[in-house]
Order: structure tokens, then sequence, then C-alpha cells
């Protein structure tokens, strides 16, 4: 089994390193592959293993986004210039100055939000259920709604992000971007992976199966709720980050807080790889950007209506996803031991 | 920021006279919210768009040359068997799951719903002109819209119609048996479904009355559905569910507030600010479940 999980994961690392030379066309492609995969796997943190399905991971996403881009700008140039009206014509960040930007700007678009998480998280997480899936739902509106209303960033007209400096070399953005968002996926993975070979999962798990009795049996269910979430938070930040320069433009309801948008995709890409399992949201972001691609390309106009009814058919006919359907019909792969007698018996009583 | 609205007592009587026409209407559509969340269990994120498309029926008989005000009681015949069309061929999928299985796939017909609005109608914001003139009060200081004062009495009266319905008529009380106890209801011999199907399509019909009053005094557009959801949820959350003279006044009060709201902090704000209160709302709720929970423990 270690084995095979050695060979799974040099497997796919080598991939990784190898794809924007194999692929060069679908550079900014994997890019953004990456950062969804990101996006999924931490809503899953909350939302498939918490039990707390959140519309609102949005909001981290889109304050990274725009706080990387603000320190980005705002650590050489005044910010208030660059917004006006074509600040990015005016004034030139030199490669240097763009690289120390952008790490710096990355640091504080994921710790600022998991701050920002952490302090609301003592009130927003002791909702329950629906009311807790609307409530962050509001948040992500009313982030995008005030975002839109902000001058120093941008207001209504949008935020241009420092363009990629002259480095000599054509294909430099994309790989750059590329490698950054995939170095951030494997952080993203190892950091996840390591949580869920902890107690603190077992905890999350049992908060969501039975908030209460966890509570009666000593666990203190909102500090670990308000970890959970600010984990999330961390890598949403720096997932919006990235984002923000591989766009290259934000802007408030469209971009950054795009609750219709990848507010949706990460709860419906988690859904669909199979919610509460490790490899569910990846696997179910890559179907999903495969099937989101195939159709703005060929469907283009339509393809809100596409995403609609794929909603639809894949909350009502397919909740469990994929990794559920796989558990269902092969459990001894996943370490479950089946009793023979007792599932017939199931069966029947079925 | 902008105080000029406590300066002038003529400003804040109009900001409460509009908030409380236009909280009318909001009530009217949380009272669907309400019916069906009751009834069935179930929240409907695309609440607002079908109140969009209810105004879009109406737009289009003034397209076509016919008076919009007709369009309330077209609107929700056509809207009706929308509503029953959509719970059979999504809802009735829902109903016994999880409340967050219907949240999502009512997010899914909202995207749907406000994409395809998009196309037929295009992205622009309309309004169906009713030239019902306006009426001026206090030395011409205040301006009130007759239409905003038509689509309040239509609001009034569509709500009083349905109490009456609910309460005295057979499909009325077997709706009102459902919401206490599906289950004893079924076995007295009620058809669950039937009522599940005619309780969604009154919710609609409502929202299509809604909608249309909504494209005569104001302005509709295809992605303006997202806040009437949400309005309608907080006025539910905060009247608390068959609560009906609760809902009037909670819609009443989301609207004066949304007109000072407008005032002071600028237009721009108002959409944000109803989202604000929503989670203020939510949060405040949620302190004070968790101190009732306490006192219990």
């Amino acid at each position: 089994m270690n084995k095979n999980n050695l060979i799974l994961y040099s497997g796919i690392l080598i991939f990784g390193l190898a794809a924007p030379f194999l692929f060069p066309a679908f550079k900014v492609q994997l890019s953004i592959l990456c950062v969804l995969i990101i996006l999924a796997t931490t809503w899953n943190i909350q939302g498939g293993e918490m039990g707390y399905n959140s519309f609102g991971n949005i909001l981290f996403y889109g304050l990274g986004m725009y706080l990387c881009a603000s320190v980005q700008v705002g650590m050489f140039f005044p910010l208030a210039e660059w917004t006006e009206s074509g600040g990015e014509k005016t004034f030139v960040h030199t490669p240097t100055q763009f690289f120390q930007g952008m790490a710096v700007g990355l640091i504080v678009a994921a710790i600022v939000p998991t701050i920002i998480a952490g302090l609301i998280g003592y009130s927003i997480l002791g909702l329950r259920g629906h009311y807790f899936a609307i409530c962050t739902l509001g948040l992500g509106v009313a982030a995008g709604e005030i975002s839109g209303g902000i001058e120093i960033i941008g207001a209504g007209q949008g935020f241009t992000t420092p363009p990629f400096p002259d480095v000599g070399s054509l294909e430099a953005r994309g790989e750059f971007f590329y490698f950054l968002s995939f170095f951030t996926l494997i952080l993203t993975f190892i950091a996840v992976r390591s949580i869920y070979s902890t107690r603190f999962k077992l905890i999350l798990n049992a908060i969501r199966d039975n908030e209460d009795k966890a509570e009666a049996m000593g666990i203190e269910t909102m500090k670990y709720k308000i970890i959970g979430w600010m984990i999330s938070a961390f890598f949403c930040g720096l997932a919006g980050g990235i984002m923000g320069g591989l766009v290259g433009y934000i802007d408030s309801t469209d971009v950054a807080f795009d609750g219709r948008e990848m507010g949706v995709f990460m709860v419906l890409m988690a859904i669909l790889g199979g919610k509460g399992t490790l490899w569910g949201p990846i696997i179910g972001a890559t179907i999903f950007h495969i099937f989101k691609e195939g159709f703005w390309t060929f469907f283009l106009g339509w393809q809100y209506v596409a995403l609609g009814v794929l909603i639809v058919v894949i909350v009502i006919y397919f909740p469990e996803g994929i990794m559920g359907w796989l558990r269902e019909k092969y459990p001894e792969r996943f370490g479950e031991v089946v009793d023979e007698k007792d599932r017939k018996a199931q069966v029947e009583l079925k | 920021m902008d105080f000029m609205v406590f300066q002038y007592p003529m400003i804040t009587v109009q900001a409460c006279l509009d908030g409380i026409l236009l909280g009318i209407l909001f009530a009217l559509i949380a009272y669907g919210m309400a019916l069906q969340w009751g009834v069935m269990n179930i929240i409907n994120i695309a609440q607002g768009d079908l109140v969009i498309l209810g105004g879009y029926i109406a737009y289009f008989m003034y397209l076509y040359g016919i008076h919009p005000a007709w369009g309330v009681i077209v609107a929700p015949v056509i809207m009706y068997f929308l509503g029953v069309l959509i719970y059979k061929l999504v809802i009735n999928k829902v109903v016994d799951r999880d409340l967050f299985i219907s949240i999502l796939a009512t997010f899914g017909i909202s995207i749907l719903f406000m994409q395809l609005m998009n196309f037929a109608f295009g992205a622009d914001v309309v309004l169906a002109n009713s030239d019902y003139g306006t009426t001026m009060l206090f030395n011409n200081n205040v301006v009130l819209p007759n239409s905003k004062l038509f689509s309040a009495f239509i609001s009034i009266l569509f709500a009083i119609c349905l109490v009456i319905y609910m309460k005295k008529s057979k499909l009325g009380r077997a709706i009102r048996a459902t919401a206490q106890n599906a289950r004893a209801a079924k076995i007295l011999g009620v058809d669950t479904e039937k009522v599940y199907a005619a309780t969604f399509g009154i919710n609609a019909a409502l929202c299509g009355v809604a909608g249309a009053l909504i494209s005569i005094t104001f302005t509709i557009h295809p992605y303006m559905g997202l806040p009437y959801t949400i309005r309608s949820f907080m006025i539910v959350i905060v009247a608390g569910l068959g609560n009906l003279p609760g809902v009037a006044m909670s819609g009443m009060g989301l609207g004066v507030f949304e007109e000072f709201a407008d005032y002071i902090l600028g237009t721009e704000f108002r959409i944000g600010s109803v989202f604000l209160l929503l989670v203020l709302i939510l949060v405040y709720r949620r302190f004070k479940l968790s101190r009732k929970r306490e006192y219990l423990k």
C-alpha cells in the first residue's frame, strides 16, 4: 500500500513538473486547475469533514485577491493613483519589485483572511445547518457589494493587478504562475493530508456527525470549528492571491467575490468528487474543470445554463459523489470490513 | 456618509413612507417563502428569480400595449403552472432530503433562471410604465408615485385573499395539516404530493404578483433576484414561520431600513447593507439562542 502510494505521488509530482513543458498551450488552464483543487480541498475541510456547508469561503478568496494585489502595488507606488485609471501604464514594476511584492502580498493574503476567519468564527460558526449556509452566502455577497463601492481598490471599474515584468522570455509569465500555483497545491495537499491523519480530523468528523454529543464528550467544539475554518481561510486567501495575479484584473463581483461562479464551484467540485474524502475534491475539481472548459468553449453563451442544470443534476442524482459511489461499490478498497451476512441482510431489508 | 436625512424631517417622512410601501411587497414575497418553508421544509434560493420572472411577464404585456397592471392577474396564473412544473421536475426529489441539498438545488435553478432570462430579455434594466401619476403630500414636500400605493394595495389584497383561502378552503386545510405533521396528514388521506405541488405553485404565483408589481413600481433586471431571496429569508427568520402579522411588520421594517441605508450610505451600498443586515440578524439570533441553551442546561 505504501509503495503504491509512493509511486502514485511521485508520478503525480513528475507529471506536475513536466506538464507546462508537455502542454505549453494549457499553462493557464493548468494553473487555474491547481487553484480550483486548492479551493475544493479546503472547502472540504469544513464543508465535508466538519459538516458546515459554507458558501462564504469566497470571502477569503476575494480578500486574498484584493490584499495581494494591493500590497504588491502599495509597496512601491501610490495605490489610489494606480487604481484611478491606467496606473499600470505610468508605474512599472521592475522584476525584483514584482517578485518581492508578490511574495509579501501572498503572505498578507494568507494571514489576514485567517485572522478574519478567527475573529468572525465565534459568531458565525455558532449557527447551525442552513442558517450557516445562508449566512455565509450573505457574507460573500455583502463583501462583493461593499468592495464594489470602495474607491481605493478600484470600486466598480476594477483593479488591474501589476503586469508581469519583462524578464526576457515570453513563456516566463505562464511558467511562473503555473509553478507558483502547483507548489501551493502541493503545500495544501501535504497540510491537508497531515491534518487528516491526526485526532483533529476525528474531532471534525465528530462535530459533523453529532455536535451536541461531541460537546458532551468534552470536546471544545467551538475551538476546533474555528481552527478548521481558519485553515480553510488560509489556503483560500493564498489561492485568491495567485488567481488575482493570474487573471490580471480584479472586479469586485465578477472576479473576486464571485459567489455565483467560484463560490458555487468549490462546493460543487467537492460534492462531485465526494465530500469528506481526501481525494474526492481533487478528482471532482479535475473532472469539473475539464467539463467546464468544454462547455465554455463549445456552448459559448449557454455556459451558465449548463452550469445551473449541472448543479441540479449533481445535487439530486449524485449527492455522494464519485468517491462515495466507489466506496459503495468497492468497500474493501477503503479499508472497510464488510460482513457478508450483514450486507445481505441489509439488501433484503431494502 | 450623508446625514441630511435626519436634518430635514420631510426626507425622513419620505423615506419612511417609501420604505413601508416597499416593505409590503417584501412581506408578500416572504409570505410565500414562509409557506413553502413551513410546509415542505425547503429554502428556495430561486425565490427572487421567480419574482423577477413575474416582473418580466408584466413587462412584456406592457411592451405589447396591454396595461401592465393586468400582469397582476396574468403573472400568477402563468407562474402557478411554472411552479408546479419546477416542483415536478426538481423539488419533489429534494423535499425529504437534507436542507442543504435543497438550498444547493434551488441555487442551481436560480442560476439557470437568471441566465435564461438574460438570454430571453436582455441584460437591460427595464420597467413597465403604468402612467399612474403621483400624489403630493405635505405641501408638495413628499412625493408618492400612485403606482407604489397601487402595489401596496394589491399586495395587501392578495395576502388577505390567501389567508382566507388557507383558512376556509379544503386545499388550504390540507396544506395547513401537512405543515403540522406530514405523516399524520398522509395517514388521514391527504395527498401530500399534491399538497406540496400546490404549495410550491401558490408560492410561485405570489412571487409572480410581487414581480408584476415590482416591474410597475421599481425596475427589474435578470440578475436582481438574489437580494429578494435574501430579504424574504431575513423577514421569515425575524418573524418566525406562520406568524403573518410578524411577516408584515418585519417586511415594512426592512423596507424602511433599506430606504435609510440608501440615504445615509449611498445607493451603491444598498444591497450590501441588506446582506450585512442578514448576517447581523443571524449572529444576533445565534447569541440569543445560545443563551437560551445555556439556561436550559
